[in-house]
């Protein structure tokens, strides 16, 4: 006795999908961006208030993080001093392949404002970034669009070969 | 030689600084509880901290020389990032320094817009609070209630000046603009929802074991402690000193409006979360009798002062002279006179106090920020050693320090 009454090949099609190993790796990494809580100023705030409850990052799959090590990518949101430069390098360094880099705020694309002594004249001087994100401080919405875009980076990447070396500005 | 029946290990060639089991452990700078860049480096014995140093200076970006290099309307923007959670109370603090340098009297309409947006970011700041302090023990569910409230305030902001965070809504001399037609409304709206929602808040945390094991005589600040560290504002008033520069030393309209300034005696966390819950209502008090005041008032919203303030917009458009001068203070900046002020006001952290150097010029010789957290960091030495790591993070949430305006 047959144990299946369904026809495959009229009712629906087979219960198959047909894809390449890259697509499902990247849909997989794309929905599932964990992201290292870097808030350093302002924006990481607004960073706060995207993953709290009106704009619930959850549901894009991205999670809050404490440790590098459970990151794929690294929110830098907020002002880097020079003081605080170095230990920006060491976090991103622990972090596991394949790593991205938003850069939110103009503080961390450019120094913005703050053209003093003290600051990093954007975050690109120490860490290589992927996607800048302007506004002081950017909404959340805005930091959700970013990372929308960062998603569809993700898809068109090649996955199974190794992230290339970024260049730093 | 090692010996054989004791169990310590034995290191021929390598002698050691220090042989008395001291851990020395460092938390941060970015460490998600630390509430921004605080670095402490806490030496242990076991779990027990004996010598706490808080090393600041990570988030420095040079705020009081940038201020001697802008003119002072420039400036305003950038007091918006000392104290991001509370924008407008700095914006405030500092318009209200060189109102005091000039000698302006600030229209009654924008004096009451101001106090809104003050008490408005005084419960924007305390409900920043209890969400970060509540996730920092644990306590999810509230950080996410409390953030829900915190976006409908950030909302009647955004409709008043347009930006969530970075608000810059107070100009010296008054205020940009009126109130839009709905603010009144919403902010009804919101302020009969809010006693239910601290009452939800209290219901989660008050008689919760972990809250109150994790907050109850945990970091107690006596009153001398307190006094000698310089603490302000909530951290004061937890300690049994009732103390509120709104009560002592009024400004704005705040001798005209009725309140109570909530204390204790007992000096713990605890105290303090009770206190920042008590002052949320008072703030919704005040800004229930600032309705009717508001709709008391003449329309003007800048003081009149042509040689530091420009005219109302109208005027600019169809005056030739009012133009000139618009111009004049738009390119060189007004010119206060010779002279030094400091204004404290007390911010939702405590006391934030502007001092300001002129010299006559369009810049000011000397901008000095007092802010409360500064002094609020520096009580850890003094308050951490004999507690164990994780009070660490609970007295640093219930400090309430945050590092734009520690380091400027």
């Amino acid at each position: 006795m047959a144990q299946h009454q369904v026809n495959y090949m009229q009712d629906g099609g087979l219960p198959v999908a047909l894809t390449s190993i890259d697509k499902l790796a990247n849909w997989g990494r794309s929905n599932s961006l964990w992201a290292l809580t870097y808030g350093l100023a302002c924006c990481g705030i607004e960073m706060m208030a995207s993953g709290a409850s009106r704009y619930d990052f959850d549901r894009f799959g991205t999670i809050f993080r404490s440790s590098p090590r459970q990151a794929d990518i690294m929110i830098v949101a907020g002002t880097l001093t020079k003081k605080h430069a170095e230990f920006i390098r060491r976090l991103y360094d622990q972090m596991t392949e394949p790593k991205w880099v938003i850069s939110m705020g103009s503080c961390a694309n450019t120094g913005g404002m703050f053209n003093t002594y003290a600051t990093v004249q954007g975050v690109d001087r120490v860490i290589p970034v992927d996607l800048y994100l302007p506004g002081c401080a950017p909404r959340p919405e805005t930091l959700q669009y970013a990372v929308m875009l960062l998603q569809k980076k993700i898809r068109s990447e090649k996955a199974i070969k190794s992230q290339k070396p970024k260049r730093l500005m | 030689m090692q010996q054989t029946n004791r169990l310590r290990p034995f290191f021929e060639n390598i002698t050691f600084d220090r042989d008395d089991n001291e851990l020395v452990l460092n938390f941060g700078p970015q460490h998600p509880s630390a509430h921004g860049q605080l670095r402490l480096m806490l030496h242990l014995q076991q779990e027990q901290i004996v010598k706490a140093h808080p090393d600041v200076g990570y988030l420095h970006r040079g705020m009081e020389k940038m201020a001697e290099n802008m003119i002072y309307n420039e400036f305003m923007p950038t007091t918006d990032r000392m104290d991001y959670i509370a924008s407008s109370s700095n914006n405030y603090g500092f318009a209200l320094a060189v109102e005091e340098l000039i000698g302006l009297e600030v229209p009654r309409r924008a004096k009451v817009i101001r106090m809104m947006l003050l008490e408005t970011n005084r419960l924007m700041s305390h409900l920043f609070w209890l969400a970060t302090t509540a996730l920092d023990i644990g306590a999810m569910t509230v950080f996410l209630y409390a953030f829900r409230e915190r976006e409908y305030l950030m909302d009647l902001i955004e409709d008043y000046c347009g930006a969530r965070l970075t608000h810059s809504a107070v100009r010296i001399g008054g205020v940009p603009l009126d109130l839009p037609d709905n603010f009144m409304g919403d902010l009804r709206k919101f302020l009969e929802k809010l006693p239910e929602n601290i009452k939800d808040y209290e219901d989660l945390l008050d008689t919760n074991r972990i809250w109150k094991m994790r907050m109850e005589k945990v970091g107690v600040i006596s009153t001398e402690m307190a006094l000698s560290w310089g603490c302000t504002g909530p951290m004061l008033r937890a300690s049994g000193v009732k103390w509120d520069i709104r009560k002592e030393e009024p400004y704005e309209l705040y001798d005209e409006v009725d309140f109570d300034v909530p204390y204790s005696d007992k000096g713990d966390n605890y105290a303090r979360y009770k206190i920042y819950m008590m002052e949320m209502r008072e703030s919704a008090k005040i800004l229930h009798q600032l309705i009717p005041m508001y709709f008391d008032t003449t329309p003007e919203l800048m003081a009149h002062a042509p040689k530091y303030i420009s005219a109302p917009k109208i005027d600019i458009m169809t005056q030739n002279y009012s133009l000139m001068q618009h111009f004049v203070l738009v390119t060189q900046g007004m010119r206060p006179p010779v002279g030094e002020v400091y204004i404290p006001t007390e911010s939702p952290k405590g006391e934030l106090g502007f001092y300001i150097n002129s010299q006559g010029g369009p810049y000011p010789y000397r901008l000095k920020l007092r802010a409360p957290s500064f002094w609020h960091t520096g009580i850890l030495t003094d308050l951490l050693p004999g507690h164990y790591i994780p009070d660490v993070v609970s007295i640093i949430g219930t400090t309430n320090i945050v590092f734009g305006e520690v380091d400027r």
